[in-house]
C-alpha cells in the first residue's frame, strides 16, 4: 500500500491531468475556500428560523357531513382486538351505527417523535393524515400553547359528562376544552421480592435503604421520577414551587452519588426487574400486568405519599376537515360499554364512569385487578403534574437531564 | 516504514507536460463533479448548518435566530466535559483493548489459518448480520448480576479487585464502566480485525526467512518486520475503531448509567428531550472538532501522512 501510493506524483493526483502540480493545487484550494466562504456567508444570512406556533387560527370548512370518514393515530396495542377475526368489535360498531368509515394507524410510539412528524406539517399551515390523534398530558399542554390543537364542540360530545370527576379540571386543560382522556395510568413502586426479600413501600426507602445499594432504577420520565419524590417530600406535583422541585432534585442526586440508583430507565426496565438485576424500581402499572403474566411473584405498590398519575388523550388537529367525525368518535367511546369493551383489552384505566358496572356483564374477573380498576383511596392518592410554561419546562429538563447524566 | 518514506517522488517534474487543450483542462474537474456534488450535499451542507445553528441563540417555540453565540460553545464545555473526557476515555480503553485481541486474531487467520482462512473471515463479518441494538442488548442478559460470569468472576475476586480501582462498583459488571469498555470493544472489533488482516496478510514470508537467515530470532523478526509493515493497518484499524466508539451512546445507554455517560447522551438529551438544539449543535461540532485534532496528531505522530 505504502509504496503504490508513493508511485503518484506528489501534489497532484492522476485525474488532475500532468501539467504542473502547484497550479492544479492552488486553483483548487482556492476554488474551495472561496465558495465555502460564500456559501457560510449565504447561510449564515440566511439563517434564523421563527417560532412553531400557529396564532390566530381560522377553522377551516367542515366536510364532516358530506365526507364521511375519519382517521385516527394511536399507540400500538391500543385498542380492542377480536383474536380469532383481528376485527376491532368496539370500532366496527362505531362504523355500523354512524355509517363513518374509520382508518385507524398505529402511529404514535413516542410524544416527541410524533410531534417531530407533525410539527413542520401544522406550522407550515397544512392539514396533517390525522383527524384525531392520541398524546400523553404534558404533550397536550405543549400543543395547547402552541396553537397546534382545536377547541371541541361539546355538544358532539355530549358524554363527556362521565369523565372521572378528578379528570375533568385538569390543569393544562381546564374544564377539557381542547383533550379528553382516553386511558389512564399510575406511576408508583414496582417489585421483585425475590432479589433482596424487602418490600419496598417508599420512594424515601427506594432512594436510601442500603441493602437495595445498586438495585434501584427509575425513569427517565421526569415528571413520574420526580413526581414521586416531590409527593414523598411532602410536596404537590401538581402545585410546587422551584425549590421544592429542586429538593427533590437534590434527594435524587444524592441517591445517585452514592450509587443507590443504578441507571434511569425508558421502558427497558422490565427486563432487568424481571432478571433480578432490579429488587425494585419507579414503574407504569400498564407494564407491571404485563410482566406479572410471567413473573406473577412481581408487586406494584402505590407509596403512601402518594403515587403519580398520567393519561393519554384525545385531541383535535387544527386544518382538519373532519371535526365533527372526530368528536363523534370521541362521544362513542365515552359511553361505558365501549369504553368497558376497549378496556377490557387495554388493561389501562378507563377515565369513564359507568366502566366498573359494564365490565361486571363483559368480564367479572378483570375487576379484581386493582391496578385496571384501583380503589377509590389509591385514586385519592394519585396526583398529576403541574403544567408547565416552555420557560419552566425547559429548566425542569435541563435538571432532570443532568441528574441522569446529561 | 522510515525507509519507505524517504523514497523521492518520482514522475510529475521530470518531463514538462504537454500545453492541454481547453477541454482537456476542464475534464478533470468533470470527472470530480460526481463526487465533489456527494461531498457538498451529504458533507458541507449538514456541517454547516450544524455550526449554523451551534451558534443561534432562542428555544424552540420562539424560534432561533443567528447571533454569533459563541457563549453556546463555552456553555457546553463547562457542563459537559465529564461526559467528554469519559467518551475519550472508554474510546481509548476499547480502542487499546480491541489490538490486543484483535492483532493475535488477524495474525493468525494472515500467516496460520490456511484452508480456514476465508471461514474465519466471515465468522469475523458474521456478528454484522445481527441489529447492533440487538448484540448490545444480549451483553446485558449475558453480565446480567445473578448470571454466570457475573458469579465467576465474583467468585475469583476479580471484580473485588476492578472494584477496587473504579471500573466496577457493588460487585456487578453491568451499569458500570467496565461493561460499557467492553460493550464498546465488543462493538468496533471487527473494525480493528479487518484492516490489520489486510496489511499482514500482503506481506512477503520471504522476508521473514531473510531475517531468519540473518540469524534473527522469531521474535525479533516479528518487532523488525511484521509489526513495522502492519503499521498502516494499526493506524487505520485504530481511527475505524476509536472515532465512532468516542461518539457511541448506544452502549452507555444501556451497558452503563447515567454515571457512565458520554458525550453521545449528552447530545441525545439535549437534542430530544430537552430540545435545546443550538447546545446540541455546539457539542456536536466541539466532539467532531476533538475527534479531528486528535486524529491530525495522531496520524503526524506516526508519520503516515500518506497513509490515510
Amino acid at each position: 500500500m505504502p509504496r503504490q501510493q508513493q508511485l503518484a506524483p506528489r501534489g497532484g493526483h492522476p485525474l488532475l491531468g500532468r501539467y504542473p502540480a502547484t497550479r492544479a493545487s492552488i486553483s483548487r484550494r482556492s476554488f474551495v475556500r472561496g465558495s465555502s466562504a460564500v456559501g457560510l456567508a449565504a447561510l449564515l444570512a440566511a439563517c434564523s428560523t421563527k417560532g412553531i406556533g400557529i396564532t390566530g387560527y381560522e377553522p377551516v370548512q367542515d366536510r364532516s357531513d358530506i365526507d364521511k370518514k375519519l382517521t385516527w393515530s394511536n399507540w400500538p396495542f391500543y385498542l380492542d382486538v377480536d383474536e380469532e377475526t383481528g376485527t376491532r368489535p368496539s370500532l366496527d360498531a362505531f362504523e355500523e351505527a354512524t355509517g363513518i368509515s374509520v382508518d385507524y394507524i398505529e402511529d404514535v410510539n413516542d410524544n416527541d417523535e410524533y410531534f417531530a412528524k407533525i410539527q413542520p406539517q401544522l406550522t407550515g399551515g397544512q392539514a396533517i393524515a390525522a383527524d384525531l390523534f392520541v398524546v400523553t398530558d404534558w404533550m397536550v399542554a405543549k400543543l395547547i400553547r402552541l396553537g397546534f390543537v382545536q377547541e371541541f364542540d361539546k355538544a358532539n360530545i355530549p358524554n363527556a359528562k362521565n369523565i372521572d370527576p378528578q379528570l375533568e379540571n385538569i390543569g393544562y386543560d381546564p374544564g377539557r376544552k381542547y383533550s379528553l382522556t382516553w386511558q389512564s395510568g399510575l406511576a408508583g413502586i414496582a417489585c421483585n421480592p425475590a432479589v433482596k426479600g424487602i418490600e419496598v413501600t417508599s420512594m424515601d426507602q427506594l432512594l436510601t435503604d442500603p441493602a437495595l445499594r445498586g438495585k434501584v432504577t427509575c425513569l427517565l420520565e421526569m415528571r413520574d421520577t420526580v413526581g414521586l419524590t416531590l409527593l414523598d417530600l411532602g410536596y404537590d406535583p401538581a402545585d410546587f414551587t422551584f425549590e421544592q422541585f429542586d429538593k427533590a432534585i437534590a434527594k435524587l442526586q444524592a441517591a445517585v452519588d452514592s450509587g443507590q440508583i443504578r441507571r434511569f430507565t425508558g421502558n427497558d426496565y422490565g427486563a432487568d426487574l424481571a432478571a433480578g438485576n432490579v429488587a425494585a424500581c419507579v414503574a407504569w402499572t400498564g407494564d407491571v400486568v404485563t410482566l406479572q403474566a410471567d413473573s406473577p411473584d412481581l408487586q406494584f405498590n402505590v407509596p403512601d405519599a402518594g403515587c403519580t398519575i398520567w393519561s393519554d388523550n384525545f385531541v383535535i388537529p387544527v386544518y382538519t376537515p373532519h371535526k365533527t367525525n372526530a368528536e363523534k368518535l370521541i362521544n362513542w367511546y365515552y359511553q361505558p360499554d365501549m369504553a368497558a369493551l376497549a378496556a377490557d383489552y387495554i388493561n389501562f384505566i378507563s377515565p369513564v364512569v359507568g366502566v366498573r358496572e359494564a365490565m361486571k356483564e363483559l368480564d367479572p374477573e378483570l375487576l379484581e385487578d386493582p391496578l385496571v380498576f384501583p380503589d377509590e383511596a389509591t385514586l385519592a392518592k394519585a396526583s398529576s403534574f403541574m403544567s408547565l410554561t416552555e420557560e419552566e419546562e425547559n429548566r425542569c429538563n435541563r435538571a432532570f437531564a443532568k441528574l441522569t447524566g446529561a | 516504514m522510515t525507509a519507505i518514506a524517504h523514497v523521492p517522488p518520482t514522475g510529475g517534474t521530470a518531463t514538462p507536460p504537454p500545453e492541454p487543450g481547453r477541454s482537456n483542462k476542464l475534464t478533470p474537474y468533470f470527472l470530480l463533479l460526481p463526487a465533489g456534488l456527494a461531498l457538498l450535499v451529504f458533507f458541507v451542507l449538514p456541517i454547516l448548518t450544524l455550526i449554523n445553528t451551534s451558534l443561534q441563540s432562542g428555544g424552540l417555540e420562539e424560534g432561533y435566530t443567528f447571533t454569533w453565540s459563541f457563549s453556546n460553545y463555552w456553555d457546553v464545555w463547562v457542563d459537559y466535559w465529564p461526559q467528554f473526557l469519559r467518551s475519550f476515555v472508554y474510546a481509548g480503553s476499547a480502542t487499546v483493548l480491541a489490538i490486543l485481541i484483535a492483532y493475535p486474531i488477524a495474525y493468525m487467520i494472515a500467516f496460520k489459518a490456511g484452508q480456514w482462512r476465508s471461514i474465519l473471515l466471515v465468522l469475523i463479518i458474521a456478528p454484522f448480520f445481527t441489529s447492533f441494538l440487538i448484540r448490545t442488548l444480549a451483553w446485558t442478559t449475558i453480565l446480567s448480576d445473578t448470571g454466570p460470569v457475573t458469579s465467576f468472576f465474583r467468585s475469583i475476586h476479580v471484580l473485588a479487585l476492578t472494584d477496587w480501582i473504579g471500573l466496577t462498583s457493588d460487585s456487578r459488571i453491568l451499569a458500570t464502566p467496565l461493561a460499557v469498555i467492553l460493550g464498546l470493544t465488543y462493538n468496533f472489533l471487527p473494525f480493528m480485525t479487518l484492516p490489520l488482516y489486510a496489511s499482514l496478510e500482503k506481506q512477503d514470508p520471504g522476508l521473514l526467512q531473510a531475517a531468519g537467515d540473518l540469524y534473527a530470532s522469531s521474535w525479533q523478526g516479528f518487532w523488525k518486520i511484521t509489526w513495522p509493515l502492519s503499521l498502516p493497518g494499526v493506524i487505520s484499524g485504530t481511527l475505524l475503531t476509536f472515532i465512532p466508539a468516542a461518539g457511541d451512546y448506544v452502549n452507555a445507554t444501556f451497558l452503563g448509567s447515567m454515571r457512565e455517560s458520554m458525550t453521545g447522551n449528552a447530545i441525545d438529551a439535549l437534542f430530544l428531550r430537552i430540545r435545546d438544539y443550538s447546545h446540541a449543535a455546539a457539542l456536536s461540532v466541539s466532539l467532531m472538532a476533538a475527534i479531528v485534532v486528535l486524529v491530525i496528531y495522531y496520524v503526524r505522530r506516526s508519520g503516515t501522512e500518506d497513509l490515510v
